[in-house]
């Protein structure tokens, strides 16, 4: 029989305002096995966790029960305060009288009852418990970031300068990402390029890193410290180590009329290719769709002018395979497709364009090179309309529910660069709230009004109408004035609303990493640690985790690197004891198991058993702890009750189950 | 419960609608066809629903200006149809004795030769109890 | 193949041209439009108000007849078309309006929202084709300039009307190519032309009416074609630069020969 102590929080007054603790003290101070019970105002702190050490030297206990929030919170604190006062870490159960009780009832009759049974069930188990010890696996000290944008390369620069080895894999020929596509950054206006393009440099420079473009991620096998991944590089196309990037290639190739990925389709590019001429590696590829070489046979003109020879048709895709002790993932974000916000008549006129598209039209590298003008006629503009929040903050089923967080900064960043620069430009934004928390944001977006003169309107804009002489008329709503108002523009800018990148549910679910609703990855806690995943290994940077702009993506890239960094410090990892085991004289050897284990961690051994003094060889099933991740599953499927979870036992969940029914 | 209460609870159950999901962006005004004709605009609808303020929106001149054309529903980023909640208004007031916006005696001279039947039939489905 | 037809009361009096093309050219095209018994009148406007019930029957027992003969129910009116789609999404997804119309009605077997409503331009674009439609033109009206007049009713709201893109709409465009005539596009196209509000409000009806063929004539189209009986009505009232506006289905009988075979 154990000796349990129990031990019920208050947590201030989020339990004991709702729960009578003395009350459950009393009660389950009476429950076979308990010997000691006591409440106390605050457990988790230091003085709470002394309660319970001193309970363990007094009462000699072993095992221990602590009634208070979610074991998501605090079941490690309370394993290590056992494990100080000299008891096994897993002979301590936690009863969750908040989250799952006093949060949810408002009458303290029932909350007290239920603070109760759920109090009783955990003694229930401990009185089943045993001693377990954790085994140890190797960390490989790697990582990989998946996505080669700002967050991708901040957060490779961040572990390579500690010392660690990291490799980015980014699926388009270049890294950069959607920074190298911005003009200028706010709200200090600096050129975009010329602060991102010497961290890229620098990645691709660094000793430590190794940058897979072109590349997807293909395969995910492993789990925290211990991830084999399958690379897949792309066929290029173009001998990377002969290329010496001279462009002559770009030059001569006749198919030019592909849209302009870099530039969102307002200009074109040739087949072969580098999207930008910062790029890196400054070295093309085939665009094998575009290309008259790969379509007809004919051609061939890039390989002929050459002069390194570098061009190879026959190249193929080739797959890389590497282990990494962690991951982290910034695939970053898209703007949303507008196809069904044509209101705006984004897909009627080519003067509506959205504010990504904006930055290629006022960028020197665009396809404008930096003139602002109409995309229909190339006439200067007079008359300019910004819309705030198409897309966002969306209860219909066109849009986001959320906020997309950048675009009041960078509309009125657009809306002040282009009274800068062309003063005779007139500059209307339609916004519903202007959302600028960050600093010195609220006062850009005033310098906006008050110095440069654009016209805010409060209101939405409900329909966008090309007028026969190609102006469009933007008839919305000003709600000060409680008026509609019909404005004749000469372009509408859309800021159109952000979402995580289309690949991400596919790499979420090859990593095991939870997502939401909207496709951002969850973290493991929405405070406390904003950039990991639940699953243990896998860190967030930058937009994948939610909508953010530049600094705020650099600083969560710099904390996902700590993270990582934390992680490949240790040598060893200390794994979960709580895994599977087959009882040898229960499993038939069926297969069952092994068949919806996740992990690949159950394989078959023939086995010498001695089965009530019948020795025989059986097939039994042999659980390799290390790659068990306790979920479970065979415990559900093994047939003939063979398989058991090690810390929840078959035994002990039902011994729950009925102290609860009791 | 007051008076006001209950006839603005009585327009959410006619209408369906929940004033508390509008985020006051004013696209159903953007949008409006008939807005000029109005005295209390699209977005305000919500509003007075919200707070209660049915006496002066049953008075309006709107309840007779909206044309159903379902623009502002269509457009509304939080599903929130200011058109049904006018039209429930419209219901409140019709379906009050003496409420109905067009009698029969005014009918003849409203009509012309090309009058189509559907035109009388929508009409009265809307004006009258 | 053989479905069912609700033409509904303005096509039985002054829109009867609107029907007679449309009978004509379906017979030609394949079809059979079989006119639904005693059916009653739609009544013009869907009721909004959710405790409304005695204004959805006459559309609950064209539904629930076409159900009987295991036809899809083929409307014409854009008004019919968006009363009795709609009414129909409620007897199928509003467990309040299904059991109080059919307590109502005491029908044989409950209904229960099974009836597929299709408007005619769906038939064509969906069971025809617009590509095939093109092949059995006889007299293209090559040269022609033609605005698509949608309206509000067939489009919206989208979720149950699902007829097309709301906000940027093709089906027409597709109709007046395939019937060899050039598709204007215009911004007004889905902007109401005042619709019942003419009857009081005859000058604001008008100005509305001004706007959509102002629209569609400055982006040069000689006319306008509608499914409506009440557009067509609004539309003519207003002189706007005088273009004329016909419906689709007179277009169709003429591209497939049967103009005046249907006007006899």
């Amino acid at each position: 029989m154990q000796r349990i102590g129990v031990f019920v929080c208050h947590c201030g007054s989020n339990i004991a305002a709702t729960v009578d603790v003395k009350k459950v003290v009393e009660v389950i101070a009476s429950e076979p096995g308990v010997v000691h019970a006591e409440d106390y105002q605050y457990m988790c702190s230091e003085a709470g966790q002394e309660k319970i050490a001193i309970a363990v030297r007094e009462k000699k206990l072993t095992g221990i029960v602590v009634c208070s929030c979610s074991p998501r919170m605090h079941e490690a604190t309370f394993r290590k305060a056992a494990e100080r006062a000299g008891i096994n870490p897993y002979m301590v159960e936690i009863a969750n009288i908040r989250e799952h009780c006093s949060w949810i009832h408002k009458d303290i009759n029932e909350a007290t009852e239920k603070a109760v049974i759920l109090a009783r069930a955990a003694v229930a188990k401990v009185n089943l418990n045993t001693p377990l010890t954790p085994g140890e696996s190797r960390v490989t000290k790697r990582a990989l970031v998946i996505g080669g944008g700002i967050a991708g390369i901040q957060t490779a620069l961040d572990i390579a300068d500690a010392g660690y080895k990291v490799d980015i894999v980014e699926k388009t020929p270049s890294i950069g990402g959607r920074m190298s596509q911005l003009d200028k950054t706010f709200p200090t206006l600096d050129c975009s390029a010329c602060i991102l393009t010497p961290k890229m440099v620098e990645a691709a420079a660094h000793e430590n890193i190794t940058i897979y473009t072109y590349s997807e991620v293909e395969k995910v096998s492993g789990f925290v410290g211990d991830f084999t991944v399958d690379i897949r590089k792309k066929a290029r196309f173009i001998d990377a180590d002969k290329c010496t990037g001279c462009g002559a290639c770009q030059e001569k190739c006749p198919s030019k009329k592909t849209p302009s990925e870099f530039n969102r389709g307002l200009g074109t590019r040739t087949a072969i290719y580098t999207p930008f001429a910062q790029a890196i590696p400054n070295v093309p590829v085939i665009d094998t769709e575009a290309c008259i070489k790969f379509k007809t046979g004919k051609c061939g003109l890039c390989q002929k002018i050459c002069a390194a020879g570098a061009v190879d048709y026959t190249q193929k895709d080739e797959i890389v395979t590497e282990k990494y002790g962690a991951i982290v993932v910034a695939t970053g974000f898209d703007t949303i497709s507008l196809d069904k916000y044509d209101e705006y008549a984004y897909n009627q006129s080519p003067d509506v364009i959205t504010s990504l598209e904006l930055e290629r039209v006022m960028n020197a590298a665009g396809p404008t090179h930096g003139h602002l003008e109409r995309l229909s006629d190339g006439k200067a503009p007079k008359e300019i309309v910004f819309i705030q929040c198409v897309g966002s903050r969306c209860s219909d089923d066109r849009g986001k529910p959320y906020c997309s967080k950048i675009c009041c900064m960078y509309t009125a960043k657009h809306a002040m660069l282009i009274r800068d620069k062309y003063p005779d430009v007139n500059v209307t934004v339609f916004y519903i709230d202007v959302r600028t928390p960050g600093k010195n944001f609220d006062e850009f977006y005033r310098r906006a009004v008050e110095q440069y003169g654009v016209n805010y309107v409060k209101g939405q804009v409900g329909k966008v109408i090309p007028q026969p002489n190609g102006k469009l008329l933007v008839q919305g709503s000003d709600l000060l004035d409680n008026k509609q108002i019909l404005k004749e523009a000469d372009m509408v800018v859309l800021a159109t609303a952000i979402e995580p990148n289309k690949d991400v549910r596919k790499i979420a679910t090859m990593l095991t990493a939870s997502i939401d609703t909207n496709n951002f990855l969850t973290e493991a806690h929405a405070k406390l640690r904003p950039v990991e995943s639940p699953t243990a290994g896998i860190f967030l940077s930058g937009v994948v985790q939610g909508p953010k702009d530049i600094p705020e993506t650099v600083s969560q890239a710099g904390a996902a690197a700590v993270k990582v960094v934390g992680l490949l410090a240790k040598d060893k990892l200390m794994t979960n004891p709580c895994t599977a085991k087959a009882d040898e004289l229960l499993c038939n050897g069926c297969s069952s198991c092994a068949n919806v284990c996740p992990y690949g961690a159950i394989s078959y051994e023939d086995t010498l058993v001695n089965d009530h003094g019948i020795r025989e060889t059986r097939r039994i099933a042999i659980v390799n702890s290390a790659l068990c991740q306790g979920c479970g599953a065979c415990t559900v499927a093994c047939p003939s009750g063979a398989m058991d979870l090690q810390g929840f036992s078959n035994r002990q969940i039902l011994s729950e189950v009925d102290a609860i029914c009791r | 419960m007051s008076h006001a209460k209950n006839q603005a609870e009585r327009i959410r159950e006619i209408s369906g609608v929940n004033p508390l999901k509008c985020m006051k962006c004013g696209k159903c005004s953007a949008t409006c066809p008939a807005f000029n004709e109005m005295d209390i605009k699209p977005h305000q609808f919500v509003s007075y629903v919200a707070n209660e303020n049915i006496e002066e929106l049953v008075k309006s001149d709107s309840l007779w200006k909206c044309l159903s054309c379902f623009a502002c529903v269509e457009r509304c980023p939080r599903d929130v149809k200011p058109g049904k909640i006018i039209d429930a208004a419209r219901q409140l007031v019709v379906r009050e004795r003496g409420g109905n916006y067009l009698s029969a005696d005014e009918i003849p001279e409203l009509l012309d030769e090309d009058t189509p039947q559907q035109l009388l039939v929508s009409a009265y489905r809307r004006y009258k109890r | 193949m053989k479905y069912s037809y609700y033409p509904g009361c303005t096509l039985k009096n002054k829109a009867k041209d609107l029907d007679a093309y449309a009978r004509a050219s379906a017979l030609a095209l394949g079809f059979e439009l079989e006119e639904i018994e005693n059916w009653q009148c739609c009544g013009g406007v869907y009721p909004l108000g959710s405790d409304e019930i005695a204004t959805k029957l006459s559309s609950v027992r064209a539904l629930s007849d076409a159900k009987e003969k295991g036809q899809d129910l083929v409307t014409l009116c854009s008004a019919c078309h968006h009363v009795i789609k709609r009414v129909n999404d409620d007897m199928k997804n509003c467990d309040d309006i299904r059991f109080r119309a059919n307590n109502y009605l005491k029908l044989d077997t409950p209904y229960a929202g099974e009836t597929k409503v299709i408007h005619f331009l769906e038939l064509l674009r969906d069971t025809i084709g617009f590509d095939e439609l093109k092949k059995r033109v006889v007299k293209p009206l090559t040269g022609k300039k033609i605005g698509a007049y949608y309206g509000c009713l067939l489009l919206r709201p989208s979720g149950v009307l699902a007829f097309d893109d709301p906000e940027n709409p093709k089906i027409i465009e597709d109709f007046i190519r395939a019937i060899g005539a050039t598709p204007v596009v215009y911004p007004y196209r889905n902007e109401c032309c005042g619709g019942y509000i003419s009857l009081k409000e005859k000058d604001m009806a008008k100005s509305m009416c001004d706007k959509i063929k102002e629209s569609a004539s400055g982006f040069g189209a000689d006319m306008l074609i509608t499914a409506c009986p009440l557009c067509m009505y609004n539309l003519n009232k207003s002189a706007a630069n005088g273009i004329p506006v016909y419906y689709f289905t007179e277009l169709l009988a003429e591209a497939l020969g049967l103009k005046e075979e249907a006007e006899s």
